[in-house]
């Protein structure tokens, strides 16, 4: 993070801010070193599809998990901690008839320990304002056509909840292991933008 | 001038475009400005209600993500006396 070769101009005026913060002994370069890889090296959606495998092969977990996920998490080593403030973690699970989506219509809210980074298109007001409106266009445009019979629900995150989804687990898979069904799950299966 | 924060239902902000194999980070400036943000709010020079209002204040549409973020931050700096 330190040898920063970017020459835009917005590199630029950042590496410019930072050496003002430096200079004046708010920020420490190092710091910034560990928070990033602290964020890197934690934050990422293996630690959901994680979550999810679990859920599926232990029905014990998967009552838990609904019903408490901040408790209920470090079960398999994880935590809703070290964020910047206390966040509290419902997890939605699909069912035959019901299919969830997230979203943070105010700004950007996203259980990035479990998801890791968010993409740019959950961020941008184009999302927000229109999964709340129309989500079976939306989750169409994605490439997910749910039959008209089953519902919709979205889940508009905030500063204090975050929500993740709980997808229904693929027919076909009774004799995989939970490090197989793992690797089934996508970040957007989490998010709720495909099935699994 | 009045702001809508809050844009769920609203209309007129086009598709959502997907970008396929997306980086955490398009550029390490980004990864910066992440990681300048947590400092800042560590260290009590602000903190996140404050941090989101002055992104919702500033913020344009035309920006990216983290140039919004960047405006946000010098603003808070700026107000705050700190720079």
């Amino acid at each position: 993070m330190s040898d920063d070769h970017d020459d835009s101009p917005i590199a630029a005026r950042v590496r410019e801010l930072e050496a003002i913060l430096e200079e004046k002994g708010l920020i420490d370069p190092r710091e910034l070193d560990q928070v990033l890889e602290a964020f890197t090296a934690k934050a990422s959606p293996a630690n959901g599809f994680r979550v999810v495998a679990r859920a599926w092969t232990d029905d014990g977990f998967r009552a838990r998990l609904l019903a408490d996920a901040n408790d209920t998490l470090p079960e398999v080593g994880l935590s809703m901690g070290g964020g910047l403030q206390p966040q509290v973690l419902h997890v939605v699970e699909n069912t035959a008839d019901v299919h969830n989506v997230i979203v943070c219509t105010l700004c950007s809210c996203y259980p990035l320990s479990l998801l890791g980074p968010s993409p740019t298109w959950y961020k941008s007001p184009a999302y927000r304002s229109k999964v709340v409106s129309h989500p079976r266009e939306v989750l169409e445009q994605f490439g997910l056509a749910l039959p008209d019979s089953t519902r919709i629900e979205v889940w508009d995150a905030n500063a204090e909840s975050r929500y993740m989804v709980l997808p229904r687990r693929p027919a076909g898979t009774e004799g995989l292991a939970e490090a197989e069904l793992a690797a089934l799950v996508t970040r957007n299966g989490l998010i709720g933008t495909a099935a699994v | 001038m009045p702001r809508i924060n809050d844009v769920g239902g609203l209309d007129g902000f086009g598709p959502v475009l997907e970008e396929l194999d997306e980086p955490p980070f398009h550029a390490d400036w980004e990864a910066h400005v992440m990681a300048m943000n947590r400092a800042l709010i560590g260290q009590g020079i602000y903190n996140l209600d404050e941090f989101r209002d002055a992104v919702e204040r500033t913020m344009s549409h035309e920006s990216s993500y983290y140039e919004n973020w960047f405006r946000a931050i010098q603003t808070l700096l700026k107000e705050k006396g700190v720079v």
